[in-house]
């Protein structure tokens, strides 16, 4: 039962880096963006293909996965996403869409529609088993290495978002665009950097889902779903709320699979339904805010 | 304002709105052509009787999106739901295909008004999840329930009776055709009648301002309701076809792509239109043909980068070419 616990835990963090981005952007843009999960493919497939190919280390891939996805997303919000983010939230669905379609496509098309095998270093490949019987705590060394990267950047983040000058500026800008520009902090670079880093983080989390997800082209819209429930069911004007959402996710779905492997998918929609229901405006809403 | 000009003005109001109402010269004329067309193209009735049942999905999205402004994306939902049961209703209860579609229509609307309360509260965002989490739902009940539906391969072996008793379906699909059609014909007059009534009016004001259509006194909630259920019917319509013409429902009645395609085309064509839904079921579905014949495996690559571009330029302008120049266009 631990194990479970513990496996929820781990794809929680995951899905939580893979989405803190899209929560972000979509508290400062009200930009609906479902196209955020091909930002992660592209993370993984770098991973994948440079140790595939070029044989290059995976702790020195996941940084680059993170540069590679900042970097594309840098281009596309500067070239496509900034004429968007005024139009109305159907123009927005269609647009997002689109952009998911053709990186489904192309990726189809430029590396082949099989599913990429990842190759993980040794040292993580091993399994510990703590306790005994019912108790037992059996945490699989990749799992443990997800964690503790992903809990490291939930700190990172959290302390830059509540200390430092861009992240106070970052608050602002959420908080309200307008106000914030008239004192003088520049929206637009704000919104570049913000789209950027959640992209690359999107990318880093592609990259570390790569072997538990599974990474094929059809991964921006298999996962699109369990981004938006991260998003929608925790709020966009924290990092706790998504990170919250994305454990509660994570340990519903791991469980959900693991003791009624009949039901699939139900418990995750139909809890996030019941939620949103019950709170449309997601479980961790701040007062205050716009 | 004294009573005579009071008089004057209901006068002027109700003939406005009687003129909208009205059916402009060219509509029979476009609906004849319709009906003709499986006979004049005969070779190709099987692709029109599929447009003919896009298009009356997409009617269906648009008294929900472009009327009421409700973004949903998993109309889908709605239309497998349909499907499901008349493919259901034809194997286990009896194949007349009349009845097999009342059926589906009633199924589907029951589920409509289940659902229309998720969508009443929260933002867009809400809604979207909420749509899309229903149709993922029933995708996975579609796909767990194989003793019922036949799980991931499809529901098999359904045996169409022969319509009113006389037409039997054949393999050219002329008969599916002109069923679709006329299934399509008398919706459309339905909706027609629906969005030019005073009840059609208020679901634009909500549409266009929910505070102000509250505080003018229109029941919002009741009336999302409502209407919600109406295109949810709509839709179980042309799913209810989609199974009883091709004898088969599979699991990708569900699935995300049909909600996306639904939208795409009813934007191609323009929202808050009737015709809008029929003009980009028939471009897009001719569009499909096309390009999927000569790239079958990356025609979605085509159909996002068409998205991406309309949208950039603006879904208003890129249908209406005499606005490109012009500085500073509606959009």
């Amino acid at each position: 039962m631990l194990t479970i616990l513990f496996d929820g835990i781990a794809y929680g963090m995951l899905l939580f880096i893979l989405a803190v981005g899209l929560a972000v952007t979509m508290g400062l843009m009200n930009f609906i963006n479902l196209a955020h999960g091909a930002f992660a493919m592209v993370g993984g497939y770098i991973t994948v293909l440079l140790m595939q190919k070029l044989d290059v280390p995976f702790l020195v891939c996941l940084p680059l996965a993170f540069l590679g996805s900042a970097l594309v997303g840098g281009v596309l919000e500067r070239t496509l996403y900034r004429p968007m983010y005024k139009k109305p939230h159907l123009d927005q669905v269609l647009f997002s869409i689109g952009l998911t379609f053709m990186a489904v496509a192309s990726t189809d098309y430029f590396i082949g529609s099989t599913q990429q095998i990842m190759q993980l270093p040794e040292w993580l490949k091993g399994r510990t088993e703590l306790g005994e019987g019912a108790w037992m705590l059996g945490m699989g060394h990749y799992r443990l290495f997800i964690i503790a990267v992903c809990a490291a950047l939930t700190i990172a983040l959290q302390f830059v978002l509540a200390k430092t000058r861009f992240g106070s500026r970052l608050r602002a800008s959420v908080d309200d665009q307008r106000v914030a520009a008239g004192l003088g902090i520049n929206v637009n670079v704000v919104f570049l950097s913000t789209f950027a880093v959640g992209s690359g983080l999107a990318g880093l989390g592609g990259a570390l889902g790569a072997e538990v997800l599974g990474l094929d082209p059809t991964f921006p819209l298999k996962f699109m779903i369990y981004f938006l429930i991260v998003v929608a069911v925790g709020g966009t004007s924290s990092i706790t709320g998504p990170l919250l959402a994305a454990l509660l996710l994570g340990v519903a779905d791991v469980a959900g699979k693991y003791y009624i492997p009949k039901t699939g998918g139900f418990i995750v929609y139909g809890l996030m339904i019941a939620i949103l229901i019950w709170k449309p405006q997601g479980l961790f809403v701040r007062k205050g805010g716009k | 304002m004294t009573q005579p000009s009071m008089n004057e003005l209901q006068k002027t109001i109700a003939e406005s709105l009687h003129n909208g109402s009205r059916w402009k010269a060219w509509e029979p004329v476009f609906w004849l052509l319709v009906l003709a067309s499986p006979f004049l193209l005969g070779s190709h009735a099987l692709i029109i009787n599929e447009i003919a049942i896009v298009a009356l999905f997409a009617i269906s999205l648009d008294l929900v999106l472009g009327y009421t402004g409700i973004v949903s994306l998993g109309h889908a939902a709605f239309f497998g739901m349909g499907a499901y049961a008349a493919a259901l209703f034809a194997k286990l209860v009896m194949p007349d295909p009349v009845v097999g579609l009342l059926f589906a229509i009633a199924v589907s609307t029951l589920l409509g008004a289940l659902c229309s309360f998720t969508i009443l509260r929260g933002s867009d965002l809400t809604r979207l999840m909420v749509t899309l989490g229903v149709a993922l739902i029933l995708f996975e009940l579609a796909n767990k329930l194989d003793w019922l539906t036949g799980g991931a391969d499809g529901l098999q072996g359904v045996v169409m009776g022969p319509l009113l008793g006389k037409f039997a379906f054949d393999l050219a699909g002329r008969t599916s055709a002109c069923y679709s059609i006329v299934v399509a014909l008398i919706l459309f007059v339905l909706a027609r009648r629906l969005t030019r009534s005073a009840f059609g009016a208020t679901l634009m004001a909500i549409r266009d301002n929910r505070l102000r259509a509250m505080a003018i006194g229109i029941p919002v909630s009741s009336r999302l309701a409502v209407i919600y259920t109406i295109a949810a019917g709509v839709a179980g319509a042309a799913g209810g076809l989609l199974a009883q013409t091709t004898g088969f429902a599979s699991l990708d009645v569900f699935a995300f792509d049909r909600s996306a395609d639904v939208m795409l085309l009813l934007v191609i064509g323009g929202t808050g239109w009737l015709y809008g839904g029929i003009a980009g079921a028939v471009v897009f579905k001719i569009m499909q043909d096309v390009i999927s014949t000569i790239t079958p495996q990356y025609w979605t690559f085509w159909i996002g980068l068409f998205l991406v571009v309309l949208m950039l330029v603006g879904r208003e302008r890129l249908l209406r070419p005499w606005t490109w120049f012009k500085k500073g266009g509606a959009s």
